[in-house]
């Protein structure tokens, strides 16, 4: 595996030295750069059963993560049905905004777990 | 007036005992692992019972969730026993759990169908609430390891979002 990880870098560099290479792996990387300033991945930990931040702002685009640190199933269940997500114990779950407004949403499992997403258009 | 308000203050007393309390003498914490211990190992029981004999989907679904969620905090108490070296002491209160737990479960073996679900679903509703009345009133003040008061305040949270869970699917399975 480290030497796998060393032909990688090794590869890289041969190909950033060429002068084309340069300005494409610029534009690249100035694209990464400019691309958190439209969408962004919102992180909210869950932990002993408490979604933190417990509100958060958005906006359409936006991608909430969760992060399960529980070693328990855990839902993100939005009050108006629009999505279900399910976050296995010690792991991630995602969605990606879709639609402007104040939402709350809770566990299924757990429904003393609540959290509010605002979302703006 | 005299005695409505006796009367209020039998009630009063009455809830104000805590449910699984047995005896003056508050539990120790071996004896308060215990309790804890057991409550889940009754739930999941119950559980087991639930997935042998019901075929509506949220009931058996919630079932599945009560024996995860139970497995995994049962597995945590025993580590913190092993860690801490408490050795678990069987008591009165945790005797008397089993064999409430033992007639409830001979109880709803004789029911089928939506019948069963109905009692069991009901039955966890109680059930969650009285082991959680007996968390906060009794085995959480009581519990003199940090560690071990820690994990039984997440244990409340759980349990607390169980009984929300079994209230919800109290109301559909009606």
């Amino acid at each position: 595996m480290p030497s796998m990880l060393l032909k990688m870098s090794n590869k890289d560099e041969v190909h950033a030295m060429t002068p084309g290479r340069i300005s494409y792996a610029a534009t690249i990387a100035f694209a990464l750069l400019s691309v958190p300033a439209t969408a962004e991945t919102i992180q909210v930990t869950i932990d002993k059963l408490v979604f933190a931040p417990t509100v958060v702002n958005a906006k359409i685009g936006d991608t909430i993560e969760w992060i399960n640190k529980d070693a328990l199933v855990h839902t993100a269940t939005v009050r108006n049905g629009d999505w279900d997500v399910n976050i296995p114990a010690n792991q991630r779950g995602q969605i990606q905004l879709k639609k402007a407004g104040a939402v709350d949403y809770y566990c299924k499992l757990h429904p003393n777990m609540t959290g509010r997403l605002v979302v703006a258009p | 007036m005299i005695a409505r308000l006796s009367a209020g203050l039998a009630a009063l007393c009455l809830l104000s005992a805590p449910a699984l309390a047995q005896g003056a003498a508050k539990p120790t914490d071996p004896q308060i692992v215990h309790i804890a211990y057991t409550a889940g190992q009754l739930d999941i029981e119950a559980a087991k019972q639930a997935l042998e004999k019901s075929k509506n989907k949220e009931v058996r679904e919630f079932a599945n969730d009560m024996v995860r969620d139970h497995t995994e905090v049962n597995k945590q108490a025993l580590a913190l026993v092993e860690k801490l070296k408490v050795k678990p002491e069987d008591n009165d209160t945790s005797r008397s759990l089993t064999k409430q737990a033992a007639a409830k479960r001979d109880e709803l073996a004789k029911l089928n169908g939506t019948a069963f679900d109905k009692a069991y679903v009901a039955n966890e509703v109680g059930y969650h609430k009285t082991v959680n009345g007996a968390l906060e009133t009794t085995l959480i003040p009581s519990a003199s390891n940090a560690e071990l008061k820690n994990l039984l305040q997440t244990g409340l949270k759980i349990f607390q979002g169980h009984q929300q869970h079994a209230e919800h699917v109290a109301k559909d399975v009606k």
